[in-house]
């Protein structure tokens, strides 16, 4: 059943019915296996990938990665500081890593000003965060497996043998 | 220049300068041709009818092809081919199959199979000799085996046995001057495949008959319901069997041109001495291209094996319920469902579907005369594509059952008034 989380990780808008089909299932099953999984957490959620470059007159929000430093809190590991940081809107993706810091995070707002002032004034300040190192991203190439750029169709002649 | 010049040269053939040969002459042209020009010169037309992946190459392929070229690797290849390429072949297929052929002597890299099938027609084909060859099958067999030289003989499958060779069958048509035989499993057109027991009761056929056995095994990679098992290496039948593969299908890789030939020493240089006067060598960017493709791809090939099973399931179970009825293919991308339903012969089928819906398929009779009441369709498209397309059938065939419906009603109507 697992290769239905394959199928819509693809195309979301799969219904039940083409999936039952494509795995030779009954809809009955494929329907209460996506519940299954929406209800256990498996599935979070359905969204769609939106490129926003291309709308010209859009309002362009900024986005930048945040390398973040803290001392650990005994009893909570990174776990309860994380919590404290993720909480907010503003941040959208949190990561705990190994190596010479400890969270990634990717932080949006509608400007530069906005970003900074969240890091001084919001991230920063926080107890147990030691440091901050902010990039601010430039260009958007591809996230999570979807190019962006829009990549020309290979033209295959239309019959062949 | 004189004889360019004017249509009047041309269209009196007597006086024609340039005579083509008669063995060129005697092959038919396709008949098809003219839908396949219809077809081309439709715009958007969701097309069905593609004999390859809709993938593009896997971008370590196109990655490493490119890297190549940028250390300046733009040279001839020995005829063979390169023997690293040689070597990660030879051991390919021993992972794989423990089917195992000497680097040196028993592998030749060709310009995909279709060269490889020329090469091993001409090098084994004496005039006159006669060959076994399925219809329906693969467009090229039969025409190539001609121009070789060869004479075929159509071995005649139909649904009720499922388009599958088989041990009587080939009984029926084989006699001492027939001298090979051709197989292509997972088959283009039909989907069809042999388990192991059925290869194993025809390669008793082949041996007992002491035949040549050209076996077309380029769609091994996608096959559904059991494993692949390669004639050679099945008893008695390495000796007698030039086993064909290549890197289009499995690798998505038709433009790159690059497939190889596998077989006893006495063959591969017979075939090599062929190749070496025709072709040279297969492109070596596409050589170095198919290394990478068989050291590292077996992620990318195994993601696209599944994609094109959700997609045969999906479309065939999508066609049954519109009424065309289909056997479920058990390998390749390729349906191949009957539409004798309809009442239409296979030609009026993808003509007035192409014309009416947009929908692209060959003809199953592009296969041979065994393929009419059949259209082959090429699933290799994307499910939104199927999608789409099933939808646009399902309204052509309720179309067509209202305008048959109407004219039946008129006709009765008709019969009435007259009495």
């Amino acid at each position: 059943m697992k290769e239905i989380l394959e199928v819509l990780e693809k195309d979301a808008r799969t219904t039940p019915e083409e999936i039952a089909r494509m795995l030779k299932k009954s809809v009955g099953v494929i329907k209460k296996a996506i519940k299954k999984y929406e209800q256990s957490g498996v599935i979070v959620k359905y969204k769609t990938v939106v490129n926003r470059d291309i709308l010209k007159d859009d309002v362009q929000k900024v986005r930048a990665l945040i390398e973040v430093r803290v001392a650990p809190q005994r009893g909570h590991g990174f776990d309860h500081i994380a919590e404290r940081i993720y909480r907010f809107p503003e941040v959208k993706s949190c990561y705990l890593l190994s190596g010479s810091y400890d969270l990634l995070l990717v932080v949006e707002g509608k400007d530069i000003q906005d970003v900074s002032s969240f890091v001084s004034e919001r991230l920063a300040t926080i107890d147990n965060v030691n440091s901050t190192v902010t990039h601010f991203i430039l260009k958007r190439y591809k996230t999570d497996g979807d190019i962006l750029k829009h990549i020309e169709k290979n033209n295959r002649i239309a019959i062949s043998f | 220049m004189k004889a360019y010049h004017g249509s009047r040269v041309e269209k009196d053939k007597d006086n024609t300068v340039m005579k083509i040969s008669k063995t060129v002459e005697k092959i038919k042209p396709s008949g098809i041709r003219e839908f396949f020009d219809l077809a081309i010169g439709m715009k958007d037309v969701i097309s069905l009818g593609v004999g390859e992946p809709d993938f593009v190459t896997p971008w370590n392929i196109c990655e490493s092809a490119m890297f190549s070229l940028e250390k300046g690797y733009t040279s001839y290849t020995s005829n063979k081919g390169l023997y690293e390429l040689r070597l990660a072949i030879s051991r390919y297929l021993n992972n794989k199959f423990s089917l195992s052929y000497n680097p040196d002597q028993n592998i030749l890299v060709t310009v995909g199979v279709s060269e490889a099938v020329d090469l091993a027609l001409r090098a084994i084909l004496n005039r006159g000799d006669k060959i076994l060859i399925q219809d329906p099958s693969y467009v090229s067999y039969g025409p190539v085996s001609e121009m070789a030289g060869g004479k075929v003989i159509l071995v005649k499958t139909n649904e009720a046995s499922n388009f599958k060779l088989t041990p009587s069958l080939l009984k029926k048509h084989i006699s001492k001057d027939v001298k090979a035989v051709i197989i292509n499993y997972p088959a283009n057109p039909t989907g069809v495949s042999y388990s192991r027991k059925e290869l194993l009761a025809l390669s008793k056929i082949f041996v007992n008959n002491n035949l040549i056995v050209i076996s077309d095994e380029i769609y091994d990679e996608l096959i559904y319901e059991f494993p692949h098992t390669p004639l050679a290496i099945l008893p008695g039948m390495k000796q007698r069997t030039i086993y064909l593969n290549g890197f289009s299908k499995a690798f998505a890789m038709t433009g790159w041109r690059v497939g190889y030939a596998c077989g006893p020493e006495e063959i591969i240089s017979a075939m090599t001495k062929i190749h070496q006067y025709t072709m040279l060598c297969a492109p070596i960017m596409s050589q170095l291209g198919a290394i990478e493709a068989l050291r590292g791809s077996g992620g990318p090939v195994l993601e696209m094996k599944r994609e094109y099973k959700r997609r045969r399931e999906f479309i065939v179970s999508a066609l049954n319920e519109i009424g065309l009825s289909c056997n479920m293919p058990e390998g390749t991308f390729y349906a191949f469902p009957s539409i004798k339903s309809t009442g239409m012969n296979s030609m009026e089928f993808a003509k007035s579907l192409l014309y009416k819906e947009k929908v692209a398929v060959v003809p199953g009779t592009a296969f041979g005369t065994q393929g009419e009441g059949h259209i082959r369709i090429a699933y290799a498209s994307s499910m939104d594509n199927l999608k789409e397309a099933t939808e646009r059938i399902e309204h052509f065939l309720k179309s067509r059952n209202y305008a048959e419906a109407v004219t039946r009603f008129a006709r009765n109507r008709r019969g009435t008034t007259l009495k």
